[in-house]
């Protein structure tokens, strides 16, 4: 289990790094790694190369402000965990950050490169989705910005183009009172959940955001269960069924709105 | 009811391995240093059953860092079957594999080539270019569908069955003819491993010099693993050392004897004249070490209305994989353990080992006990639901009472022993976990629950476990005169079972020394050249008494030596913190290291001054010197060779918490209640069964070997093969009970396996218990929340 | 090859290597420092944890690139004069440890959690939690509780 050969570019600047990712449509970005690295390891991806954005300044901040909490794409998952002017904010995201993986993950593990990721089981995206945040790509042609539910699109895949770098991720903070929660049905603490789900309420409006049950986040304005189960697309897998995962949508929605509504000052 | 601690052992002490372990200065088979080495890596097959029609190297061999390719027809005299172990009449058709296939492969992970290499990153990338033209044949999966027929793994055999053999005690039959209450059921057990956090690794090292082949191997058995070499190599003895240093973890998987890549590193290394590594990575660890626990039991209770159980039958199929190169031990140990701590008169055993295109199935951990503890305990919870008596109840009126012992069930065989439970007192056991689980509140504790939507429920199941295999071990006790300490030199392994403590411990028993002052060398050798190895919970039982022994001879001899050298007589002479002295006089005194030089009659020519001055003490010897049969060290080797199995045994409770609407289901307490004789560190015994016991919970409810109807292994990783976190795993309490084996002199059982015995049938038990309105009943484990749930909307509609 | 320049227990080193090379390997074969065990190489296992820059990191999934101007510490680093870290005494105190190949790992990732929660009483549940990310197959976690629970008394 070793990673194959592939050639290693550090650029210092971002312009740089568009640069080459638009030279090599076979390189790969390198943020933390945590979720690259293994599948170097397991040979599952065969990137011509890696192009490390460690070197590259101004990438890595917490910022509250705005509206919301805005985030360097390089900026590491614990630090955004332990942020407390984002906790302030934006508690849901501490929430949220304390299901990924487990703290030595989340040490090496970017905001960035888990929303670029775009694992259809992971949280972060459920979050910037359930908030209605926004990423801030730059490309050959210049930075623009794409809103989370245009972001996502299949497992893996986002709507950035190949010669695109994600710079910064946005996240909303809710309004003043809002309930929020985020829960998950995971075998072992800090595994991919079986399903997932964060929660946004705040007077008269619900949004609930699944993840683990479709092939990207699933977005749902309701309250009402079948709405839900309308929205999600689980599949099955050895861990359980889809009818399971769906059971398991049900069960997190009702919970996961109790939580959330506990927790707004109406 | 707790026995007297024989003879004072029994100390909670600090282990003698730690210090060394934390600070990163262990020694594991990876972390031997050997410039210039050579790196393995494996070509392994994809396919579950394939038919090979041509293995093309030649890219790989031109790779540059590349040094060699092997292929089956560059082993010469190796190409052959690896070796049998244990024939049997009942096992008519017995196949081992080639160290690299032939023309089939029957398994996905099975060795084909192995590229050696500059390094291990050239060596995998090497791998990659070596193209092998399949056939695929039809493959076979389910081991109930491969007994009953369906594709042949071997074609040159009949069946799929590699065995049939059946064990009775009394007449079952005639018992079921007769019988009140008849029940029957089928439970499963499904198959897993021993996954310690080390794999598997080998490096070994021709010294073009002395041509002496060193091997360094994470093995729990260096001698066995030595003669094979030796064999297969017509190798001399004298030239061929094997190392098992520092191993992490075995859980019987490194106990297997011999895997590919035993024979095929030292091999290259011979071939190449070179230092030759291979560690084993997690995902060849998966597809290429064995697996266990894969067994379907058919079992039959008959009992009178009162609940007493007359006959027991079983009949089991067990899965084992490609190969059978352990022959039937698994099997027979589940087998010799199914009737448990109860008083079952008439038993009916008959299994089949069937041949799959998995993995092949050797012992791991409690080997074949799990299976059958839980078609019984799962068995006799039935028996009391159909009979409306308690399940607690139900297991006082059968289990063995204290004065049954010693408990024979003349049919049954338990490495090679006939079964006779020793000694135990099973009804003590039952009462202390059911004290610690807090049983008598419980039923309050689960209405409470209930009143607030949650469902708890109490598991409980008993367990017995023989222990202590021989054929033999020993030991050899040596006061080192340079530094005066004592040193244990062992034919054994070590994996983690603290016995540089627990054997300085009966040192320190014998000789009056510190612990910390005894070291004990095993794992190598040339450290002692008899013994089997690591495995079966026997090294404590054998090695134990085999030091005890040892010690006894060596303080005898001290002694004697001594009343020589103060020129007392030996009656008045007593061996007290490591030296001896004259009764009432402790001026007068020598220690065992001022013996140990005196001893020998060259002595030491040492600039230390504390023996310097040996001579003036009188000879240690009567005069004239040396002599015929003489020692020139103060030493003793003494073996242990156990005439029966010691029979440890236990009970274990459990509350769990099911959330009824996921399936999920968390543990909130647990307690053991165990008994395995004399403990020689009771610390070290709660740590046996905190393992075994997260082990048990783990097959209960997470592990599982997912393999596809093509015979691929889906769950490859730790990311998907569930092994638990500290998370998962609740806080225990242990209530030691200590009753000695009449059957060594030190009274002690073995304690290695028994924690992980009886997890699955407690959780399953428990599960019961909370769901007890919708009449569930778990059978099959590992049950995950999406299979309880299916169990649920079963009983719900 | 690349050139990495990295502090290891505080010694400063540099090397030039293969883009491809793990940190775990880095550290085991470039260095020797073979107490960094390697366990699963994708991530799950946690015996290859190591402190990168002070934080608690996954050798296995580091290139050791990335660690460029970085600083790591190993279970080498961690005792201070020859005296056991108040980490590694209590584990060797509650018998934390079976065959020792996890125990770096626990011990590095204790080591972090620590420092980060000094002065905090932490339950069983919050050790257990926070020890989630590091399998052992020996000790079933319990003493390791343990000795988690009487360092941070001792850490204060």
């Amino acid at each position: 289990m070793k990673p194959p050969p592939f050639d290693y570019h550090a650029p210092a600047s971002l312009e740089e790094a568009v640069a080459l990712r638009a030279a090599d449509p076979d390189a790969a970005l390198l943020a933390g790694g945590q979720s690259l690295v293994p599948m170097l390891n397991l040979r599952l991806a065969r990137p011509s190369a890696l192009i490390d954005l460690r070197r590259v300044g101004g990438l890595s901040y917490v910022r509250v402000g705005d509206g919301g909490v805005a985030v360097g794409a390089m900026t590491r998952q614990r630090e955004l965990e332990r942020s407390g002017d984002a906790f302030a904010a934006c508690p849901l995201l501490r929430e949220v950050l304390q299901l990924v993986g487990h703290p030595p993950i989340r040490n090496r593990g970017t905001v960035g490169g888990s929303i670029a990721h775009a694992d259809p089981a992971a949280e972060l995206p459920a979050a910037l989705c359930a908030l209605g945040g926004a990423v801030t790509v730059l490309g050959p042609q210049g930075a623009r910005k794409i809103a989370a539910e245009r972001l996502f699109l299949y497992p893996f895949t986002t709507s950035l183009e190949r010669d695109e770098v994600l710079t910064e991720v946005f996240f909303p903070a809710p309004h003043a009172g809002s309930g929020y929660a985020a829960l998950e049905f995971a075998r072992r603490h800090g595994d991919f959940a079986l399903a997932g789900v964060c929660a946004i309420v705040s007077n008269g409006s619900v949004r609930l955001c699944f993840t683990g049950v479709g092939g990207r986040p699933m977005v749902v304005d309701s309250e009402d269960p079948d709405a839900w189960q309308a929205a999600v697309d689980p599949s099955a897998d050895a861990a359980g069924s889809a009818d399971y995962r769906r059971r398991l949508v049900d069960v997190l929605g009702r919970r996961v709105l109790d939580l959330a509504r506990s927790r707004s000052l109406r | 009811m707790a026995t007297m601690l024989a003879r004072g052992l029994g100390g909670r002490i600090a282990r003698n391995e730690d210090e060394r372990l934390l600070r990163g200065e262990g020694m594991y088979v990876d972390d031997v240093e050997t410039p210039d080495a050579f790196h393995v890596a494996f070509v392994r097959s994809p396919l579950a059953h394939a038919r090979i029609r041509s293995v093309d190297v030649s890219a790989a061999a031109a790779m540059p860092g590349v040094v060699r390719v092997y292929t089956h027809a560059d082993l010469g005299a190796h190409a052959k079957p690896l070796p049998l172990l244990f024939p049997h009449d009942d096992m008519p058709y017995p196949s081992t594999q080639h160290p690299l296939a032939v023309d089939e492969v029957n398994y996905v992970g099975q060795t084909i080539a192995m590229i050696v290499a500059a390094d291990r990153y050239v060596a995998e990338d090497a791998a990659e270019l070596v193209e092998v033209d399949y056939e695929q044949l039809p493959v076979v999966v389910d081991y109930e569908a491969a007994a009953e027929g369906g594709p042949l793994v071997h074609d040159e055999f009949p069946t799929n069955v590699a065995a049939d053999s059946t064990w009775r005690v009394g007449d079952a039959e005639a018992a079921f003819a007769t019988a009140e209450v008849v029940i029957r059921e089928r439970y499963v057990c499904e198959r897993s491993a021993s996954t310690p956090i080390e794999t598997r690794g080998v490096v070994a090292r021709f010294d073009r010099g002395t041509r002496e082949l060193t091997v360094w191997d994470s093995t729990q058995c260096a001698l066995p693993v030595r003669s094979a070499l030796i064999a297969a190599f017509g190798y001399p003895e004298d030239k061929l050392r094997v190392i098992a240093p520092d191993v992490g973890g075995g859980f019987g998987v490194k106990g297997y004897l011999l895997y590919p890549e035993e024979l095929l590193v030292p091999f290259a290394a011979l071939d190449l004249r070179a230092t030759v590594r291979w560690t084993e990575d997690r995902r060849e660890h998966f597809v290429g070490s064995n697996h266990q626990r894969g067994q379907a039991h058919t079992i039959e209770l008959a009992a009178t209305r009162e609940g007493v159980v007359t006959a027991l039958r079983d009949t089991f199929l067990h899965d084992q994989g490609a190969y059978i190169g352990y022959g039937l031990i698994t099997p027979q140990i589940a087998a010799s353990h199914v009737a448990g701590a109860y008083r079952i008169p008439n038993v009916t055993v008959r299994f089949l080992a069937v041949y799959t295109n998995k993995v092949p199935v050797s012992p791991m951990r409690s080997v074949g006990r799990p299976q059958s503890n839980f078609a019984l305990e799962r068995a006799l919870d039935r028996l009391g639901r159909e009979l409306g008596i308690d399940r607690i109840e139900l297991r006082r009126r059968n289990l063995i009472a204290p004065d049954e012992f010693p408990y024979p069930r003349d049919g049954l065989y338990f490495a090679g022993y006939p079964v006779v439970l020793d000694s135990g007192d099973y009804p003590a056991q039952l009462d202390a976990v059911l004290e610690a689980i807090g049983h008598a509140g419980f039923p309050e504790e689960q209405a409470r629950a209930r009143e607030e939507g949650r469902h708890l429920g109490l598991g409980l199941a008993c367990y017995v476990e023989g222990t202590g295999e021989g054929p033999y071990e020993g030991a050899r006790v040596f006061v080192q005169p340079t530094d005066g300490r004592i040193h244990i030199s062992t034919g054994l392994t070590s994996q983690g079972q603290s016995h540089a403590t627990t054997f300085a411990q009966v040192v320190s028993h014998e000789l009056g020394v510190a612990p910390a002052d005894v070291v004990v060398v095993e794992g190598d050798t040339d450290a002692f050249g008899f013994g089997a190895g690591t495995f079966g919970s026997r090294a404590i039982v054998n090695v134990a008494n085999a030091v005890s022994l040892a010690a006894a001879e060596v303080r005898e001899k001290a002694i004697a030596f001594a009343a020589n050298m103060l020129e007392a007589s030996a009656d008045d002479l007593e061996l007290v913190e490591g030296a001896v002295r004259v009764k009432g006089d402790p001026a007068s005194v020598v220690t065992l290291r001022e013996i140990a030089v005196a001893v020998n009659p060259i002595r030491y020519t040492t600039l230390d001054p504390s023996t310097a001055d040996i001579g003036r003490f009188a000879a240690a010897r009567e005069q004239p010197g040396f002599g015929p049969g003489d020692s020139p060290a103060l030493d003793a080797t003494a073996y242990w060779a156990p005439t029966s199995a010691t029979w440890a045994a236990g009970a274990h409770a459990a509350v769990v918490e099911v959330d009824e609407e996921t399936g999920f289901v968390r543990f909130l307490r647990y307690a053991v209640a165990h008994d395995c004789g004399t403990m020689v560190n009771p610390s070290v015994v709660d740590g046996q069964i905190h393992g075994g016991v997260a082990l048990g919970i783990a097959n209960a409810l997470f592990e599982r070997m997912a393999y596809d109807e093509e015979g691929q292994l889906s769950n490859a990783s730790f990311v998907e093969f569930l092994m638990p976190y500290a998370s998962e795993i609740p806080t225990m309490t242990i209530e030691h009970l200590e009753t000695p084996s009449p059957l060594n002199p030190l009274g002690i059982k073995g304690a290695g396996e028994a924690g992980s015995i009886t997890g699955p049938a407690v959780t399953a038990s428990a599960i019961d218990d909370a769901l007890a309105h919708l009449r569930i009943e778990v059978k099959e484990t590992p049950i995950d929340p999406a299979r309880l749930r299916e169990l649920i909307d079963a009983a719900e509609a | 090859m690349t050139i990495v320049r990295v502090e290891v227990n505080g010694v400063q080193v540099e090397r030039e290597v293969e883009a491809r090379l793990l940190l775990s390997d880095f550290l085991r074969h470039e260095l020797g420092l073979t107490g960094t065990h390697v366990g699963c190489e994708h991530g799950v296992c946690g015996a290859c944890t190591v402190l990168v820059d002070g934080a608690a990191a996954r050798s296995c999934l580091t290139l050791a690139v990335q660690c460029d101007e970085a600083s790591v510490t190993t279970i080498e680093g961690l005792a201070q004069n020859g005296e056991l870290h108040p980490v590694q005494a209590a584990f060797r105190e509650s018998h934390a440890l079976q065959c020792g190949f996890c125990t770096p790992g626990f011990v590095m990732a204790v080591t972090a959690l620590l420092e980060e929660r000094r002065g905090e009483i932490l339950s069983d549940g919050e050790v257990r939690e926070a020890l989630a990310g590091n399998l052992c197959r020996c000790t079933g976690y319990q003493n390791i509780v343990r000795a988690v629970q009487l360092a941070a008394e001792r850490l204060g």
